[in-house]
């Protein structure tokens, strides 16, 4: 086999991984009710397939050879535990039927990804591991690129996410999805940690963009999953529109020479198109559904600042409207900091301050956007002394060098 | 909890820091010094001259050796520490990501150890 061919199959392997991954973990750890194991069993699998592929050609159904490899793996796996006894029903889950008759093509076996999902974000799990239990069992992110996005180190990462699966296998969290009750809440988690992959991906556009792929475009990526598993929630279409109105905004967020390009001296022209229309599609459709929640109402935001592309203009009336519905069910730094800055806009700088001195200055202590506005409005006020003292706050807290450099410019005035 | 934000400069950046007096990357200096102290995290800290500067010692059964430069031959040197009081690892890794010197050389963020401490290990 020639070298073209051989790249071809590796990419292959990579795309069926990226593909199924979620979905193999998925299927076998909710009959085993340990994802540990079956994310071992699925990388022999993919080693597996490294070695025969290229060798015998890529299978009719990769999805379907990939779960039998797997299977055999974790069955391997079981039986040299010498735990026969008691794993027997899972023992039997995994033989039953002939592997190949039972599975002809790859859409044939159920999709439990909306399980992990519910799996990932459980109440008993500490929250701050959410989101990196996502990335890794549905994503097959490695430990090791998760703990870059997290800024923690690999090894303690690796341990955190051991652990949040220990307790997974044996704290009886169960693999199914949520009562109708208890739904609006356990969905929340789901959608706070996809959001906040992508909040990560967004903050390291400098950084983690070159170094494999971009943590904004795995939460994409989630997000549509479980728009697919879900199709008639409103805060799971509301969650894409929002984070599809940032996406359209990439290029824009710097320019040719790489320095920052804060929202509000973005040129359009740089925005994309076709992401915005689709967000528009789906906040829309959201909103058809007549239940308001918290992503909706960001996503609204981000909607009226998409405006600018057609009327030249922006509404921070409406805007600051936003807001305010939006304390209400989220009444968290980030939205306080966005209010301020919005009704600042809208009624003078003066109004917007008032909001921020409103803020506990405990909580604010290492906030870097609290600093950035108060700078920013105690300038226009014209109150230089407070405003330098605000831009060193601002910018001791950056971590983006290119944020640093804007705000040092905007210090000198 | 403390810990050691350990930073190492490349030579350009030692070069910068000897003769650029208004480089841009001293307002981030001053800045990020001064945010630590508003959060109340800062201890103490210091920066180090440039490494040509160091002398090394050595003693190697009875004999004294001593050498220029400083103790490692490599191109990030030490530049400078700084103590911080801090709840968490996590939370040390968040502020070395801030510090200016993250984004040009490298940080090093090491737990102190108040046992060394305790068993007469260092002066105090």
């Amino acid at each position: 086999m020639n070298e073209t061919n051989q790249e071809t199959t590796h990419r292959e392997i990579e795309r069926v991984a990226r593909e199924s991954y979620g979905r193999l973990v998925a299927y076998l750890s909710v009959h085993t009710h340990d994802l540990a194991s079956a994310e071992d069993a699925l990388s022999n699998a993919l080693v597996s397939a490294l070695d025969h592929w290229p060798r015998e050609g890529v299978p009719k159904s990769p999805e379907a050879w990939l779960l039998t490899a797997a299977r055999h793996s974790l069955i391997d796996a079981i039986r040299h535990q010498k735990v026969v006894l008691e794993s027997e029903p899972t023992i039997k889950f995994l033989t039953e039927d002939s592997v190949e008759a039972a599975l002809p093509t790859s859409t044939q076996f159920p999709d439990e990804r909306l399980k992990l999902l519910f799996v990932c974000a459980h109440p008993a799990i500490d929250p701050s591991m959410h989101t990196a239990l996502m990335l890794q069992t549905v994503l097959g992110l490695d430990a090791a690129r998760i703990a870059q996005a997290f800024l923690i180190a690999p090894k303690t990462m690796g341990q955190r996410l051991f652990r949040a699966k220990t307790k997974i296998r044996s704290g009886g969290i169960p693999f199914e999805i949520p009562q109708e009750r208890d739904l609006p809440q356990r969905l929340d988690a789901v959608l706070e940690a996809i959001y906040a992959a992508f909040g990560i991906g967004w903050d390291d556009m400098a950084g983690a963009d070159q170094r494999g792929r971009n943590l904004a475009e795995e939460a994409l990526w989630l997000a549509r999953v479980l728009l697919q598993l879900m199709p008639g929630e409103a805060e799971v279409q509301g969650l894409l529109a929002l984070m599809l109105y940032c996406e359209s905004r990439r290029a824009a967020r710097r320019d040719t020479k790489g320095h920052y390009v804060p929202l509000s001296e973005q040129d359009p022209k740089h925005w994309s198109v076709p992401l915005i229309e689709e967000a528009e599609h789906h906040l829309a459709e959201a909103f058809q559904r007549g239940r308001f929640g918290r992503f909706q109402l960001e996503a609204a935001i981000q909607s009226a600042h998409a405006e600018r592309a057609r009327t030249g203009k922006t509404d921070w009336a409406a805007i600051a409207l936003f807001y305010e519905q939006l304390l209400r069910v989220s009444p968290v730094l980030g939205t306080r900091t966005g209010y301020a800055a919005a009704l600042a806009e809208a009624n003078g700088p003066s109004a917007g301050l008032a909001i921020l001195d409103a803020i506990d200055p405990e909580a604010v202590s290492d906030y870097q956007p609290y600093w950035a506005v108060r700078a920013h409005l105690l300038q226009r006020l014209g109150k230089s002394r407070e405003s330098l003292d605000a831009y060193d706050r601002a910018i001791g807290l950056s971590e983006d060098p290119a944020v640093r450099a804007f705000l040092l410019h905007k210090r000198r005035g | 909890m403390q810990f050691a934000l350990m930073i190492y400069h490349t030579p350009e950046e030692f070069d910068m820091r000897k003769n650029d007096y208004s480089h841009p990357h001293l307002g981030a200096w001053r800045a990020y010094y001064k945010a630590l102290v508003a959060a109340g995290v800062y201890v103490a800290g210091d920066a180090l001259e440039v490494p040509e500067t160091g002398t090394t010692v050595r003693v190697k059964e009875g004999k004294r050796r001593v050498q220029d430069g400083p103790y490692a031959d490599t191109k990030e040197q030490l530049a400078g520490f700084i103590i911080l009081e801090l709840p968490s690892v996590d939370a040390a890794l968040e502020w070395a990501a801030r510090c200016p010197g993250a984004s040009i050389g490298a940080v090093e963020v090491r737990p102190l150890a108040p046992e060394a401490k305790r068993r007469g290990f260092t002066g105090e």
